[in-house]
């Protein structure tokens, strides 16, 4: 495609000036290169050019997790809107109109249940393009919600995150939140069910302090800002510059906040390999014998070895252990 | 020297008029006392009037100010045998929260507390009371602790945020403050929360998640600091008395919507003015709480928890 870039481009900015449709053509805020429209959304707005992940809205995240994309959605609670009469410039019962009309959503979240490589999974979605992916009430309800159909059909949860944190206008309620969605993912938990949260772009504020950092595995996308406070606010506060690359995913997966930051287009893969792993445990046929107590294993500890049920007895001679690794590690920086 | 906040001001007038009265020794010592007492009643007036209809504005001043009790004076006044406990086994000792096992009023309890400090010094060691992501996991463990020896779990809330820093950042602020969050839903042991000054966002509610939020009468607590949300919202800074309004940051809405179980009346003219009064009044409060929770059944305890934070939110401002 490289010849619509280089060649066509120029020719079609000088038609149009300056401002070039949206439904065209797509500048990417990366590498500023233009892109076919169709051609980015073919590749879930992953820049073809310099692999910078754009945004993506919670309906793609949605088809392209799931099984040939198809899911269900279920319908979501309807908290009181506008609990504390909220209004700062504008009424937040205007904004909230506004942010409805503009994506036919009532509010930030999109929770379905439907099949990811033939095995049932919920996914709640939260979407940037709705005040912010800010959480609220019905945020919160959305989560509860989605952890309740994981438990009912016995499914993982994933939680794919790109929110600035908490929605003001909802005032406390909106921190009230932080403690709800937590006790949301932990029923997850507590049912024995995994919960993989893909920290997208951006992920902040109260959401990154609650059930987003809570995830069985942590999965972010390249380049994400994922962080508690604003970068605005750290350099007000410390009058520095900030690092290189803060706060963005593999900033966190060299500060051991993240397990993984995973391509998008390798996602559904991950999780695929994930969800295998966890659910089917144990080979099916055989039970592997256990390795007879008292036997040193691994780290020569002399208990019973009964609560390793999965591990395979060591072999004889085994390998010695790795050493750790001995690369420095330069010393944490203070705040 | 007293610290008076700008809408103090007839009152610290008052009250230096009155000062200077006592000090005046070659009048009429009979004409004085009359007029000590009269403006002594004026300011005491004055000061019902003023502290009885404080706007939500005047209380952020008031749950900021710096003679107010902290946390480590209700640990002074209130608990006995205290054996502070540090660090996070990981990284620091934070001093923005303190942590200890102690008795109070008989009973072994685990106190947690935002700590902003007393002077120049202390506001230095302590940061302010903006705790780092070491402060919230050694409330974590310290949690852990208490729910491995059954022992109540106190905390004091007083602090405007966590602290936004690079290195805190680095180590997992958001983290942290998630994990606490659910340490302190999971726990099966009582868990009180007493706002005492500022709750300030994540930062507050991660020690604060618990079975009864009791709150001081001119406390705030709030998902954003005033001014912050006026800097967002109305893109201006200046906007902070209509945010703090807008916000609904006080002890009686934080009542009304059910954020807050109890409000505990503060002496008057505020804690500051009284400070021993407000940290036994603070006490008499927790006892029968405590007393309550204690007696409860463990895993109920935890299920109660739990539904009420599911319900929070569900009745309004009424
Ligand atoms: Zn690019």
């Amino acid at each position: 495609m490289n010849w619509l870039t280089n060649f066509v481009r120029p020719k079609i900015r000088a038609l149009v000036g300056k401002e070039t449709p949206d439904n065209l053509w797509e500048k990417c805020p990366s590498c500023e290169q233009m892109i076919f429209h169709r051609e980015l959304e073919t590749a879930l707005r992953v820049c073809p050019h310099c692999d910078h992940h754009m945004r993506l809205g919670a309906p793609a995240r949605l088809e392209m997790l799931f099984d040939e994309g198809s899911h269900t959605r279920i319908e979501l609670p309807q908290p009181t809107a506008d609990p504390l009469k909220f209004r700062d410039r504008k009424r937040y019962t205007e904004r909230l109109k506004e942010a409805q009309q503009q994506s036919g959503e009532s509010d930030a979240t999109i929770v379905a249940h439907g099949q990811i490589e033939g095995m049932s999974a919920v996914i709640a979605v939260l979407d940037f393009n709705f005040m912010g992916g800010s959480m609220g009430m019905a945020v919160g309800d959305a989560l509860i919600a989605a952890a309740r159909l994981a438990v009912l059909q016995e499914a993982p949860l994933i939680t794919i995150t790109s929110s600035g944190g908490a929605r003001m206008q909802e005032g406390i309620l909106s921190l009230m939140q932080l403690p709800r969605t937590v006790i949301a993912v932990d029923e997850v938990k507590e049912a024995g069910l995994p919960y993989v949260v893909v920290l997208a772009d951006p992920t902040t504020g109260g959401v990154s302090a609650s059930f987003a950092m809570l995830g069985d595995i942590a999965i972010a996308e390249p380049g994400a800002l994922i962080g508690f406070a604003g970068a605005r606010v750290i350099e007000e506060t410390i009058r520095e510059a900030l690092p290189e690359g803060f706060q963005r995913a593999e900033y966190l997966l060299d500060h051991g906040v993240v397990d993984m930051v995973s391509h998008r287009h390798e996602l559904r893969a991950t999780l695929v390999r994930l969800f295998r792993l966890l659910k089917d445990r144990s080979p099916a046929a055989e039970v592997v014998p256990l390795p007879e107590a008292g036997v040193a294993v691994g780290d020569s500890s002399t208990g019973s070895a009964a609560g390793k049920e999965a591990e395979p007895a060591p072999a004889a001679e085994a390998a010695p252990a790795p050493v750790p690794d001995a690369t420095p590690v330069p010393p944490a920086k203070e705040d | 020297m007293r610290h008076f906040l700008d809408f103090e001001q007839p009152i610290a007038e008052l009250e230096s008029k009155i000062e200077e009265l006592r000090h005046l020794s070659d009048a009429d010592e009979i004409n004085i006392a009359e007029e000590v007492e009269r403006l002594e009643v004026k300011s005491d007036r004055l000061l019902r009037q003023t502290y009885g209809n404080l706007s939500p504005w005047q209380k952020v001043q008031v749950a900021r100010h710096p003679e107010r009790p902290h946390s480590s004076d209700y640990v002074s006044g209130l608990i006995e045998d205290f054996v502070p406990l540090a660090g996070d086994r990981v990284f620091a000792e934070d001093q923005a929260i303190l942590g200890g096992l102690g008795r109070f009023r008989g009973r072994t309890v685990i106190v947690l507390g935002h700590e902003k400090g007393g002077d120049t010094d202390g506001r230095v060691k302590h940061n302010f009371g903006m705790a780092r992501p070491e402060g919230y996991r050694k409330a974590k463990r310290l949690m852990e602790l208490a729910d491995r020896f059954r022992l109540p779990v106190v905390t004091l809330v007083d602090t405007a945020g966590a602290y936004p820093g690079v290195g805190a950042e680095e180590r997992g602020q958001a983290e942290a403050i998630a994990r606490s969050i659910e340490t302190c839903l999971e726990v099966s042991v009582p868990l009180i929360s007493i706002i005492i000054g500022e709750g300030g966002s994540g930062g507050a509610v991660a020690l604060a998640a618990a079975d009864r939020v009791l709150m001081l009468e001119h406390a705030i607590y709030s998902v954003i600091s005033p001014e912050g949300c006026a800097s967002i919202l109305w893109k201006d800074g200046s906007y902070a008395e209509q945010a703090a309004d807008a916000l609904k940051l006080t002890s009686a809405d934080l009542a009304k919507l059910g954020v807050v179980d109890q409000v505990i009346e503060e002496p008057l003219g505020g804690a500051h003015r009284a400070p021993g009064e407000m940290i036994e009044a603070v006490g008499d409060a927790l006892e029968p709480v405590i007393y309550a929770l204690a007696s409860e059944d463990r895993d109920n305890l935890r299920a109660m928890r739990r539904r009420k934070y599911l319900n929070i939110g569900k009745k309004g401002l009424g």
